[in-house]
């Protein structure tokens, strides 16, 4: 029944639901992007499982014609977690967005990175709370108005690219909705990364927070203000190129000319570039593209390991009957005496 | 000195109750496991109580830290761990007085007089010195220097001081096995085993245990007493405490069903040796997950369900109202979801390590929406293995959630089990669908159960989630009849499993003055007062529910055949309220929330008194 090698279609991941999505919402980009992703994976679309948990962005399961699970607020990792210890054959994706996974769902989603459960995270960024409405979300930047913060915030917001470094994630990687190449290109890698994949997407809410990256990703002005990272390449950007980051005094980076920038190295092991890169904020450039990329054992393949340690073991009951009967049992005879 | 008296007289009696008392950290738990386990392969029939503060190690010598495993063991059968025990064995003074007024009047009462020092009392906060000041002469006391004793008995073992005087829980156990005339044989080869790593440590255990008893042979105040095998039941036996059989239980669901099983939870009392019991056996296709939170146990659970697992969360009281939201989402997914509770003392953190039944109305209504989950709850330490085994079964079933009731007394006591005939047990078939022709993922069998359809099957991919769906295709649906009907048939699904229960038959009397219906683990204090009530000549009949929703059909019936109806729980009166709103039935509460289980006496003395309260239709009913 199973059909790998029947070529699949973009299509064959589309369901039968109406997206209801607001028009324009950036959401619709994202789909697109991962339905056409889905055939050049080369997996069978019954071993691919969404699973969300609660905002505009969670809607996406029942988009996807795979299996899916739409979760409750927050949980959606834990949920993942589950499926994918259940059954590691699986192929699992997390649909989330800043107020879902960094919010009501922060503690879950830091367990799953820092456990490296082989799990692909897909954080959608609007910096705002869509379907309740329009609230400040716990990547609104300080200061923002909204329905729940009139006179602006006064909660200063998560960088979810740190967040993530900071608990152990072993992919780490940002992309942007009106760039499609380029979220082609990193949806690509994550989904080929063994362990928890952790790509933050900004994603435009057209209703509630309109223009919250225009600052950096508007055509005109993404060149000089966007630096996309490639690994092996040096740290540059500008229209021409012209510009590089390097190390600096005391550990910063400094900018400069694009001669003597810092090549960029994924798999480095040491967290301190980047960090340095994801924090950095205007005027300097924000980050696109793969941060961090480095191989670990995922929590899914070593528990299945010590299974099967333990069924090579000697020791130990191997039947249900056994195991009933082990430690210290005594007989009653028929008599009823011992 | 060597014996060379005539041996002494062994007194046969029929059963005997032990408690055992001291600090935190003097190894009162380990004590009386080891006794229990000597008492259980010696054939007695026995029921074990242990009891133990919050803290691991509150401020020494307090009576904050006094910590206490209480056992009752007999040539008959046993329900409870006894109200007042006959032996109690202190360890210090703050034991003494925890536990002096439980002590049976003329009970044997052994001390260590070593901690008796002046600062000791006032630890303890004895005003005067309770060994001198006529406190304990109502009792046979047994006054030994512990520290002294146990000190020259490890001599030469290597052992620290500080281990030495570590030892003196088994030089209590000793004296403890001599009274009792057990065989110490056995004993010795278990604490060998126990310290096998450290020979030294094992040779002044052994040195201390054997010393104990040698002083009972030695000091002639003493009887020793022999208590027969019991005539239980033949088979093989095994002693379990509940988390214990709890586990097994949910193992052998899942293996009779061909299913992993995966068992998400996060630490608490008295849950986590559940987690312990099951991380052990990986090779029965188990995942154990420690979580980050409860939330995060029973999601992880209920996303293992789905991936086709069975999915089991577990955990107490306040981990439970944690996991109440994702319980809805188990109901509305009609995924197979265990959930455990085992009960502890509440509202908020309460009493952590006390036991309580004050979380049935959660379980049956702590939810939002109109969310009905089956609940089922264990009456004894090795019923937690047959209502484990219940749970999986119904929640495979009928794909629900299935809440379990546990609570700490049933949890960490202990009684042998009859083992179970593998081959016997009740058959689980997971059902699993498999076939995409005419696949719906709404669609119902008779028993109103949904196909449980799997991710890596082909051609069944399907979504589904916590909104609400429509009644065949399991898509998102906001129709107002649709919702109603999905309302009405997730009810109907849950009601319905009461017309699978078997007939409901009251034990002892079927009819007459007072019916007790209990649930949980007050089952074996009631049971011994219906049979010391009716040795009064009372009729009474008990009625212990393991179905808490649905009730079964036909309990209505059965109340109307007694005059009374007596609801002993340790809560407010969850059950009568239950049991009123649901069949109307009427009854008269006992209840306590000490944080401690019944006494067979407070339950007879409420038959007697229910009995009484209608002389003259007894009269009757006589004539």
């Amino acid at each position: 029944m199973s059909a790998p090698l029947v070529k699949l279609t973009k299509k064959d991941f589309v369901s039968d639901q109406e997206v209801r999505w607001c028009p324009g919402c950036a959401d619709f980009a994202i789909l697109a992007g991962v339905q056409k992703l889905m055939p050049e994976l080369g997996i069978e679309r019954e071993k691919i499982v969404f699973i969300s948990g609660i905002g505009c962005s969670s809607r996406f399961p029942y988009y996807m014609n795979t299996y899916g699970f739409h979760g409750i607020h927050g949980r959606a990792p834990a949920i993942a977690t589950g499926l994918k210890m259940a059954n590691p054959d699986l192929n699992v994706w997390v649909v989330t967005g800043d107020g879902d996974g960094l919010s009501i769902g922060g503690n879950h989603l830091i367990h799953a990175l820092r456990r490296n459960i082989d799990l692909k995270i897909l954080l959608f960024d609007n910096r705002i709370y869509g379907l309740t409405k329009g609230q400040a979300s716990p990547t609104s930047e300080l200061g923002k108005k909204t329905k729940s913060s009139p006179f602006g915030t006064v909660d200063r917001p998560f960088n979810p690219l740190t967040l993530a470094l900071g608990a152990g994630a072993t992919f780490v990687a940002r992309t942007t909705a009106n760039d499609m190449p380029h979220m082609a290109s990193v949806l690509k890698r994550a989904a080929a990364h063994k362990g928890s994949a952790f790509v933050e997407i900004w994603q435009n809410c057209v209703v509630f927070n309109d223009g919250a990256f225009d600052e950096w990703s508007e055509k005109d002005v993404r060149d000089e203000r966007l630096l996309k990272l490639e690994h092996g390449k040096a740290l540059v950007y500008g229209k021409g190129k012209d510009k590089g980051l390097r190390i600096g005094g005391g550990f910063t980076l400094e900018m400069g000319a694009a001669d003597g920038a810092v090549l960029h190295d994924e798999s480095r092991d040491n967290l301190s570039l980047a960090l340095a890169l994801a924090s950095l904020e205007p005027p300097w450039p924000q980050v696109m593209g793969v941060l961090r990329a480095v191989d670990r054992p995922t929590v899914d393949q070593l528990a299945r390991e010590q299974e099967r340690e333990a069924e090579k073991a000697i020791r130990g009951p191997t039947t249900l009957e056994a195991l009933l009967q082990s430690g210290d049992t005594w007989d009653v005879g028929a008599g009823g005496d011992a | 000195m060597t014996v060379s008296a005539a041996p002494r007289s062994h007194v046969d009696i029929q059963n005997a109750v032990v408690r055992f008392a001291g600090d935190s950290g003097d190894g009162m738990q380990l004590t009386g496991t080891e006794f229990t386990r000597e008492a259980a392969l010696h054939g007695n029939d026995l029921a074990t109580f242990p009891d133990y503060p919050a803290e691991i190690r509150a401020p020494a010598g307090t009576t904050a830290g006094v910590s206490g495993y209480q056992i009752q063991f007999a040539a008959h059968e046993v329900y409870s761990p006894g109200d007042q025990p006959d032996t109690l064995v202190a360890m210090n003074p703050a034991a003494l007085k925890v536990h002096l007024a439980d002590l049976k009047r003329g009970g044997l009462l052994i001390l260590n007089e070593a901690a008796f020092k002046q600062a000791d009392l006032d630890r303890a906060g004895w005003k005067s010195n309770p060994l001198t000041d006529g406190t304990v002469e109502n009792y046979r006391v047994i006054k030994v220097d512990f520290e002294r004793l146990v000190g020259k008995a490890v001599e030469g073992t290597g052992v620290s001081a500080k281990d030495a005087s570590r030892c003196k829980n088994f030089y209590a156990l000793g004296l403890v096995f001599w009274i009792y005339s057990r065989d110490t044989e056995r004993e010795e080869q278990a604490i060998r085993d126990r310290f096998k790593k450290t020979a030294p440590l094992a040779e002044a255990n052994v040195r201390a245990f054997k010393a104990g008893y040698n002083y009972g042979e030695t000091i002639e105040a003493l009887d020793a007493y022999v208590i027969q095998p019991a005539r239980l039941k033949p088979g093989k036996y095994r002693n379990v405490t509940g988390n214990s059989a709890l586990a097994l239980g949910l193992i052998a669901a899942a293996q009779n069903a061909g299913l992993r099983l995966f068992y998400g939870s996060y630490p608490i009392t008295p849950a986590s040796d559940i987690l312990h019991e099951l991380s052990k056996y990986r090779r029965f296709h188990l995942t154990t997950f420690q979580a980050e939170d409860e939330i995060a146990a029973i999601s992880a659970a209920i996303g293992a369900s789905f991936a086709g697992a069975l999915g089991i969360t577990g955990s107490s009281g306040p981990g439970l109202a944690l996991k109440t939201e994702a319980m809805g989402l188990a109901l509305m997914t009609e995924l197979p979801l265990v959930i455990i509770n085992v009960q502890r003392g509440g509202p908020s953190t309460g009493l952590p390590t006390k036991t309580e039944q004050s979380d049935l109305f959660q379980a049956v209504y702590g939810r939002n929406g109109e969310s009905p989950i089956p609940v089922v709850a264990s009456r004894s330490p090795a019923d937690c293995f047959d209502t484990a085994y219940e749970a999986c079964r119904i929640a495979i079933d009928c794909r629900t959630p299935v809440i379990l009731l546990s609570d700490g007394s049933l949890a960490n006591g202990s009684e042998p089990w009859l083992l179970p005939d593998v081959n016997s047990l009740p058959k689980i078939d997971p059902n699993i669908t498999t076939d995409p022709a005419g696949f719906l993922p709404y669609k119902r069998d008779e028993k109103l159960a949904r196909p449980w359809a799997i991710p890596g099957t082909p051609g069944l991919e399907h979504r589904i989630g916590g909104l609400e769906k429509d009644a065949l295709t399991g898509n998102i649906s906001y129709d107002a009849q649709n919702h109603e009907k999905m309302v009405r048939t997730r009810a109907e699904k849950v009601r319905r499993i009461a017309d699978r229960i078997d007939p409901t038959e009251p034990y002892f009397d079927p009819d007459g003055d007072v019916l007790v219906i209990g649930w949980g683990g007050t089952y074996g204090s009631i049971t011994q007062a219906v049979i010391e009530a009716r040795q009064q000549g009372l009729r009474v009949g008990h009625v212990h529910l393991r179905h808490i929703f649905p009730l079964p059909n036909d309990l209505t019936d059965v109340v109307s055949r007694y005059r009374n109806v007596l609801v002993p729980e340790l809560n407010t009166g969850q059950l009568r309220l239950h049991m009123r709103g649901q069949l109307g039935i009427e009854s008269i509460g006992l209840n306590k929330i000490q944080g401690k289980p019944f006494h067979v006496a407070e339950v007879r003395s409420a038959i007697e008194s229910l009995a009484r309260r209608n002389p003259l239709a007894a009269e009757q009913e006589i004539a």
